[in-house]
Parts: C-alpha cells; sequence; structure tokens
C-alpha cells in the first residue's frame, strides 16, 4: 500500500468512525434534538468544503461563488422532487434528484467556468462572486408553475403565470419552493460525503490531479510541458462545481421552505466555506472535512453565550490565521520549538 | 425629465460608490489584498456620526470630523494588528480571512453596542436642495453635495498621488516593494498612510450614503462595500480615474435598472456587466495589462 492510498483510507476511516460515534450517540438518547437537527447541515457544509477545496486548493483558483452551485442544485433537486413526489417512489426520485442537481450544476459550473476561467488571481475571485450573486437574484425572480396544460414560467409575479384553476405554484420567486420531501438524512449526508471524497481523492492520485496540480504550481511550464491548460481546469472547475450541487441537494432536502437568500447562498455564505477550507489547511481535503464539522458546530455549541459567539468566533479567526501564517511567527515558532523536532528531521535523512 | 433625475441619483449614488472604490483601489493597489473589512469601516463611521451627531444634539460636523479621525485610527490599527504580521505570508488567502475576521469582529462588536434594529439616520447635509425647470427637476440637497465631494475627494487624490513625495512613495511601493525600499521609501509606513486615506473616505463615503439611504444597522456596509470593490475592479483595479469611472457606471446602471427593468434584478445586471467588461478588458477599464514573464 503507498503512501497516499494509506492516507485516503485514513480520510474515509474518520468520517466512518465520526458517523458510528454519532450514532450510538443518537441511539443511546445522548444528543439533543437540537444537535440531531445539525448533523445534515454539518456533512453538506463539509461536502461543498471538499467542493471548494478542489477548487481552490488543488486548482489553485480562488472561487467566492461556490454557493451559487449549491443554490442551483438544491433548486433543480427540490423543482424535480416537487414535481414528481406522487408519480416516483422515495428511493429512485432521491436517486434522480441528485443525478438532477447534480448535472445542472455542472452544467452551470462548465457555462461559467467558460468566461472565469480566462481571468487570473483575483479578478477571477471577484467574477465568481459576481456569479454567485447573479444565480441567487435570477433565482428570487423565478416563477415557474404547473397545470393541466404543463409548466408555465414567468420573471415577474405568480399572477403572470396564467395558470388553469388545478395549478400549483412550484417556484414562487423569492418566497421558493415550499413543502420539498425531507428525505434527505444523516446517513446520506455521510455516504454522499464519502462519494465526495472518494472522487476528489482519486482525482487528485490520478494522471489528470498530477496535470491539475502542475497547473496551479505554474501554468506556463505546464503549458511547456504539453499540459492542456483550458481542459484541465474546466475540468477540476465542473466537478467542483457538480460535488457543490451534490451538497445543495442534500440542502434542499433537508429544509422545509427552500429560498435563494443570501444567509445561505449569499457571497457570505461562500466565504464562510472558504473559512472552512483555508482553515482546514488549503489543498488539504481531509483537513477541510474536519474544519467543516469543527466550525458549523463551534458557533452553534457557543449558543450559550449567543451574543459574545460570532465576536469569539472572529478573534479566533485572526488570531489562528496570524499564528498559522505569519512570517514572523512562524520562524519564532521554528526557534522555539525547533530544537524538539531537530533530532526527528536528522533521523530522517539519515534513513 | 423623470430619466434626468434618475440619471442624477444614479450619478450620486456612483460617487458614493466611487469614494469607497477610491479607498479600495488604493489599498489592493499597495498591499494587493482584498480587504474585505473596507466595507465594514463605512458602518463604523455611520455609528460614531449617529451617537456623536446624538449627543451634541444634532450637530454633525463634529460628529464627521470624529468620524473621520476614529476611522482613520481604526485604519492603521487594524492595518497594523491584523494585516502587518501576515505581509509575506506564503499564501494570499491567509490575508483575505483574516480581513473577513475582522470584518466579523467589526460587525459584532456594533451588533453588541447598538443592537440588530436598524436605526434611523439623520442627514449631514441640511440643505434642501434645488428646483429646476419650473419644479419639474428636483434635485436634493444630498445629491448635489456627494457628487461635488466625490470630484473634490478625486482632484485632490490625484494631486496627492501625482505631486507629492508620499504620493509618489506609494506609487513606488505599489510598483515593487523590494525596489522602493531600496530606494529609502519607509514601505510599511508608506502602506499605513494608504490605510489611513482609504479608512477616512469610507467614513466619507459613510456620511453621504447614510444621508441619502438613512437607514444604519451593523450590515449597512458589507453590500456597499462589494458593490465599491466591483467599481474597483470595473475601472482597472490600482487606477484611480478607473474607481471613479467605475463607480459612476455602477451607479448610473444600479438605479436605471432599479427604475426601467426589475428592482430585484438590478443586483444581477450590475454584476452581469463587471462580468461583461472583464471578459472584453480582463484587467478593467483603465487598468493595466501586465505581460507575466517566465
Amino acid at each position: 500500500m503507498n503512501k497516499q492510498t494509506k492516507n485516503n483510507l485514513i480520510t474515509y476511516g474518520i468520517v466512518i468512525a465520526f458517523y458510528i460515534i454519532f450514532e450510538i450517540l443518537i441511539l443511546t438518547g445522548h444528543l439533543s434534538s437540537h444537535m440531531k437537527g445539525l448533523l445534515v447541515p454539518m456533512t453538506y457544509y463539509a461536502v461543498i468544503a471538499v467542493a471548494l477545496n478542489l477548487c481552490v486548493g488543488i486548482l489553485g483558483e480562488l472561487s467566492i461563488g461556490h454557493c451559487g452551485f449549491m443554490c442551483i442544485g438544491a433548486f433543480a433537486s427540490a423543482f424535480f422532487s416537487k414535481v414528481t413526489e406522487e408519480s416516483l417512489p422515495t428511493a429512485p426520485r432521491f436517486i434522480l434528484a441528485f443525478i438532477i442537481g447534480i448535472a445542472f450544476a455542472a452544467l452551470f459550473g462548465f457555462l461559467i467556468g467558460i468566461p472565469v476561467l480566462r481571468l487570473k488571481g483575483d479578478y477571477l475571485a471577484i467574477v465568481t462572486l459576481a456569479f454567485g450573486e447573479i444565480i441567487k437574484n435570477v433565482i428570487n425572480a423565478f416563477y415557474i408553475g404547473i397545470d393541466s396544460n404543463g409548466l408555465h414560467f414567468s420573471m415577474k409575479s405568480s399572477m403572470e403565470l396564467g395558470m388553469e384553476k388545478d395549478g400549483n405554484i412550484i417556484v414562487n420567486g423569492a418566497m421558493g419552493i415550499t413543502g420539498t420531501p425531507h428525505n434527505s438524512s444523516f446517513t446520506i449526508g455521510i455516504i454522499v460525503l464519502l462519494i465526495a471524497l472518494f472522487v476528489v481523492q482519486n482525482l487528485i492520485a490520478s494522471r489528470d490531479g498530477r496535470a491539475i496540480m502542475a497547473i496551479r504550481d505554474n501554468y506556463i511550464a505546464a503549458e511547456a510541458c504539453g499540459v492542456n491548460v483550458t481542459s484541465y481546469k474546466m475540468m477540476a472547475f465542473t466537478i467542483s462545481a457538480a460535488i457543490a450541487g451534490a451538497a445543495g441537494v442534500l440542502f434542499s432536502h433537508n429544509i422545509t421552505t427552500l429560498t435563494a437568500s443570501s444567509q445561505y447562498f449569499g457571497y457570505n455564505a461562500s466565504i464562510m466555506i472558504l473559512v472552512y477550507v483555508v482553515l482546514g489547511g488549503i489543498g488539504n481535503i481531509r483537513g477541510s472535512v474536519i474544519a467543516a464539522c469543527i466550525l458549523y458546530l463551534l458557533p452553534e455549541l457557543l449558543r450559550g453565550f449567543s451574543t459574545y459567539r460570532m465576536l469569539i468566533y472572529s478573534i479566533v479567526l485572526i488570531v489562528m490565521m496570524i499564528i498559522n501564517w505569519s512570517p514572523k511567527v512562524i520562524e519564532w515558532r521554528k526557534r522555539t520549538f525547533g530544537r524538539f523536532s531537530f533530532k526527528k528531521a536528522g533521523a530522517k535523512e539519515a534513513v | 425629465m423623470s430619466f434626468l433625475t434618475y440619471l442624477i441619483n444614479g450619478l450620486s449614488l456612483g460617487s458614493i460608490y466611487a469614494i469607497i472604490a477610491l479607498g479600495y483601489t488604493m489599498v489592493y493597489g499597495i498591499a494587493k489584498m482584498l480587504n474585505f473589512a473596507h466595507g465594514d469601516f463605512i458602518m463604523v463611521g455611520c455609528y460614531i456620526i449617529f451617537s456623536v451627531s446624538g449627543a451634541m444634539s444634532g450637530n454633525s460636523a463634529v460628529g464627521i470630523i470624529v468620524a473621520i479621525i476614529l476611522c482613520t485610527l481604526l485604519g492603521v490599527t487594524t492595518e497594523f494588528v491584523a494585516y502587518r504580521p501576515l505581509r509575506g505570508a506564503s499564501s494570499p488567502l491567509a490575508v483575505l480571512i483574516t480581513a473577513i475576521g475582522v470584518s466579523y469582529l467589526l460587525e459584532n462588536i456594533a451588533l453588541l453596542i447598538y443592537g440588530a434594529d436598524i436605526k434611523s439616520f439623520s442627514s449631514v447635509v441640511k440643505w434642501e436642495g434645488l428646483s429646476l425647470a419650473g419644479g419639474q427637476l428636483q434635485i436634493q440637497g444630498v445629491t448635489i453635495v456627494t457628487i461635488v465631494i466625490s470630484v473634490v475627494i478625486l482632484i485632490a487624490l490625484q494631486l496627492f498621488i501625482n505631486r507629492t513625495k508620499q504620493g509618489q512613495a506609494m506609487l513606488a511601493a505599489s510598483e515593487d516593494k523590494g525596489a522602493a525600499a531600496l530606494m529609502g521609501i519607509n514601505v510599511n509606513r508608506t502602506i499605513a498612510l494608504t490605510f489611513a486615506i482609504g479608512s477616512a473616505l469610507a467614513a466619507i463615503a459613510g456620511a453621504l450614503l447614510c444621508s441619502a439611504y438613512p437607514s444604519l444597522s451593523p450590515y449597512t456596509g458589507a453590500m456597499p462595500g462589494i458593490k465599491a470593490f466591483v467599481a474597483a475592479v470595473l475601472g482597472g483595479i490600482g487606477s484611480i480615474p478607473g474607481a471613479m469611472i467605475g463607480g459612476l457606471v455602477l451607479g448610473i446602471v444600479e438605479i436605471l435598472s432599479k427604475t426601467y427593468i426589475s428592482s430585484q434584478l438590478s443586483d444581477a445586471i450590475v454584476f452581469g456587466i463587471l462580468v461583461v467588461v472583464l471578459l472584453v478588458r480582463p484587467t478593467g477599464i483603465l487598468g493595466k495589462k501586465v505581460q507575466e514573464k517566465v
């Protein structure tokens, strides 16, 4: 077994162990209903953190609009589930909802990737932010209804749909989609997370993954070596969007009223996920999962000091960043703790 | 006539964006960082004016001066405490996340002190405004003052950067920090000065923004901050006339699309324009194209 496989297995192991611990806690009744409600959100935030880490850490392009793809996945799948709620049994419908949510998110990832990936650095970041906001705003202006004549569509108001009496409004503009079946569960969330991890970790270990990381490290050198920069960038970005779409499917099937609000899909939400990725370690997939779980639970667990919790969170964030990244602090850490790790480093060299 | 009114309102909103964008673009140009907390400096400025004016029984002139001074101090302190230690970090994302942390911090401090309810802000401009063409064209005082102030600031900044030693030092440091340091420029002090100017501009923009749109909450600054950043990118980040043009374009497009197309889609249209402009000119309207060398 090589090092990479071992590493991947550890990641799956952590997720599964985590799942078993929480399942035992639920079965023995040690988990409050408030905590139980947090388990599914935790899994989809972990999934989207993995997706964003593929974009930021592996591809090396900063995206602050990833919640837009989550939004697309959520709405496409919720729409499908609402339409077919009566005609299809739960299990195949939910699987199809996943496929549709992922496919739509991937399609938009591809379409948005074409213009976005031509840009560089902070320009690229701000355009992803722009696309995230555009998606949110456009979905907020959508009205789709269904009646015996088929689908009706409007961008103005629900009155404009002109439906028959038996009509049923499915997407009601800023009011969103109401009454999506609650199919997401902790188990399904964990399965999706494991699949997402499997896809991303295998991608990184593959020939394609090495090409993508070569582009990240030096795209001119990669191009000179014959790596097709554009197509690999598109590939990584589309996969990342697709996984974000899967997170969206989990999201929409866990919430009664799905609205394209800034709280869930705005740039602030995307930035929050970026915080998970950066604190978990850029390019470190396992770190993203752990950071997403801890950082999602932290403000919720601090509810006791509800007024101060975000204050504490923000100070912790600033201090963590300075300790982790400041060149002076790193140097100081090396000087102070360097003595202890010196022997280890020497031993490694000897081998 | 109504079109003209909307156009002037757009110019006024655009001028506010431009003032914020000037701060953004200067900070980005020299420190190469997205200061996500910049929008929150606006909010802090507004709350300071709100408190001081309230305590001085409505005398907003003192409030504005105090707000400018305190925001300048806040900007310099933030730079010193949160951003300077991360200069030269191996990933540019580090300082970005720190800026987000600062943004959360300021919002939550405001939330603790003033609460989440929306405060109504009394305009700092007491002038009623002009009534032209027999009352058909009403222009509010705050609209005119905003446009005039933004033009004055633009000219003053251009003169400062091109004619003074400190301004030249800023230009040099934004081109190449290492070479600037070798020429005897104190890079740290120059960056601190940039933050000071940017934050002072944020306070002024806050006063004007809340005078035109008189509702104040801890999240007041966030969206104008992002829009102003979009304006700075649109105009070509790092370029001062670019920030002005970007801000004006954004303000006019936002007001016109709100009026004539859809108020819900206006943000989507604003961001759509950014996407289109960046596709045609990847470094913004007035941005310089930098050839990458191997």
